[in-house]
């Protein structure tokens, strides 16, 4: 009875596509695929760094470098939920595969270069203006105590 | 009276998915005793929690095993949780009790697709892997992975599942439960399927109690005991019945986990009915401090997780044992007797995972 049973699953096997998908299948939108880093974006602060729990990335803030080593990453997504400037995000796709063991190191760019430099400027005139404002309001301070 | 031989089975062998090593006393072709030994995949993930701190520990609990990847990060989560006083919301709650759910049914399709295998019939194989396979696209929809979900966390859980997805995951239930329907009648009435399983390896209720063995395979053979009815995470909430055998024999080992597939798919639509809105998690502060043991119900049985933090960001002591290891005894049992040409599929009826057991 059963076997009948089986049969008709055979046969609509045998006249049916296959069940197995094509390599290249579409992957649903939170598949957890491999890091990537927006480096026009990424300040170095290392936060990826500390909550890697396989401790596959490192910052090098001096350098200004991000390297990730793919096959140590264990794709959590740790790292994604813990960027502050959102730089980081998952690709659906998997790492391909390969002979050795890769570091994949990201410089940072001529975009990300220029804005640093003109946040740093941004700084320094504002702390220059702190001073001022603090020297004058001192001046003007001990001229109101002397008068 | 015939002269003993020793057969050594394992740990390659090809029904066996993992690795363990029996040396069958045998005379005849009957076993006379088995010695099991393991240790060919330790880890020695327990020892970890020196090195990663007491969050990046879910990540190594998840990866305990492969197929109850879910459970392990569960339990873990359950035991730090108790420790640090948080009560996670009821929707995060009911989350886990869905996802864990699902993880049920992939690994009862996963077991008797190995099952099937087991005693060559092939095409049985496939279809049950081929309806498990739904099961894996729906966990790398809604968590982001197939197989590691990674979405446990220590205060919750760490994404969400959008209620509309919630709603079409049963839509594909309803399909999945017609194509379960199939196989299991072929699987419960095919009179080949069953001359390979009735009658073979029974083991008394007396026996499986004494033994301490877990899961389905104790309740094969007329314990039901299940911890889901404590009513851990969400498990209170929804109507959870533990699903029993008579006779523990293989066919009644098959039978119960066939009823349970169906009972996930029943508890999948309640939890899906009753599942507040809200938020998925809440904060953690501090680090956990005191001991705690918590028990949860495994596709494979009862899993035991014990934690032990001093206050300090390391953990100072983790303990998980696992059902395959409380089972293992009751497989030495039952192996005694039984011919050598059933020995395979004696051991793939305890849904044995040596991964798990050895950490």
């Amino acid at each position: 009875m059963a076997m009948i049973n089986m049969i008709g699953t055979e046969l609509k096997n045998l006249f049916s596509k296959p069940a197995t998908r094509k390599q290249e299948k579409e992957y649903p939108e939170n598949t957890r695929g491999h890091v990537v880093n927006d480096m026009d974006v990424c300040v170095f602060c290392g936060a990826c760094m500390m909550r890697c729990p396989s401790r596959a990335i490192t910052v090098d803030r001096n350098a200004k470098t991000w390297t990730i080593h793919p096959m140590s990453c264990i794709q959590c997504r740790a790292c994604v939920d813990n960027c502050p400037k959102k730089c980081l995000s998952m690709e659906k796709r998997f790492t391909e595969p390969g002979p050795e063991k890769l570091a994949i190191t990201c410089h940072q760019t001529e975009k990300a270069r220029l804005a640093e430099e003109a946040m740093k400027k941004a700084a320094a005139e504002k702390a220059a203006a702190a001073l001022k404002a603090k020297q004058e309001a001192e001046a003007k301070a001990k001229a109101e105590a002397e008068a | 009276m015939a002269a003993k031989s020793v057969i050594p089975f394992g740990p390659q062998h090809p029904v066996l998915p993992e690795p363990i090593h029996l040396d069958l006393v045998m005379e005849d072709e009957h076993v006379v005793e088995a010695i099991p030994s393991i240790g060919f995949v330790h880890r020695g993930l327990e020892k970890l929690v020196e090195k990663k701190d007491f969050q990046e520990m879910v990540y190594v609990a998840e990866r305990i095993c492969g197929i109850c990847s879910l459970g392990h990060g569960l339990g873990y989560c359950d035991a730090v949780e108790h420790l640090m006083d948080l009560e996670i919301p009821e929707r995060a709650k009911f989350l886990r009790v869905i996802w864990s759910e699902m993880s049920r049914i992939h690994s009862h399709l996963l077991w008797l697709g190995l099952l099937a295998d087991a005693f060559g019939f092939e095409s049985l194989h496939m279809q049950a892997w081929r309806i498990r396979e739904q099961v894996l696209d729906m966990f790398e929809e809604s968590t982001g992975g197939r197989v590691i979900f990674s979405v446990m966390k220590i205060g919750g859980q760490r994404r969400d599942v959008p209620q509309d997805m919630l709603k079409s995951f049963l839509e594909r239930f309803e399909r999945m439960e017609e194509e379960v329907k199939v196989i299991a009648r072929t699987f419960m009435d095919d009179a080949a399927v069953q001359s390979r399983l009735k009658g073979i390896g029974v083991l008394s209720a007396d026996q499986a109690e004494a033994l301490g063995c877990t899961g389905p395979f104790l309740r094969a053979s007329g314990v039901a005991r299940d911890i889901r009815s404590t009513g851990y995470s969400a498990y209170g909430d929804v109507h959870v019945e533990p699903i029993t055998g008579t006779v523990g024999d293989s066919y009644a080992r098959c039978d119960v986990r066939i009823r349970e597939i169906f009972q996930s798919f029943e508890i999948i639509r309640e939890a899906v009915g009753k599942i507040p809105e809200g938020p998925v998690e809440v904060p953690v502060k501090g680090f956990p401090s005191g001991e705690y043991m918590t028990r949860i119900e495994q596709p494979r049985g009862e899993a035991l997780y014990y934690v032990k933090a001093n206050g300090k960001k390391f953990i100072e002591r983790m303990r998980v044992r696992t059902p395959t290891f409380a089972n293992l005894p009751g497989l030495v049992e039952m192996l005694k007797g039984c011919e050598l040409a059933d020995v395979p599929i004696l051991i793939l009826t305890i849904d044995p995972c040596i991964s798990c057991t050895e950490r």
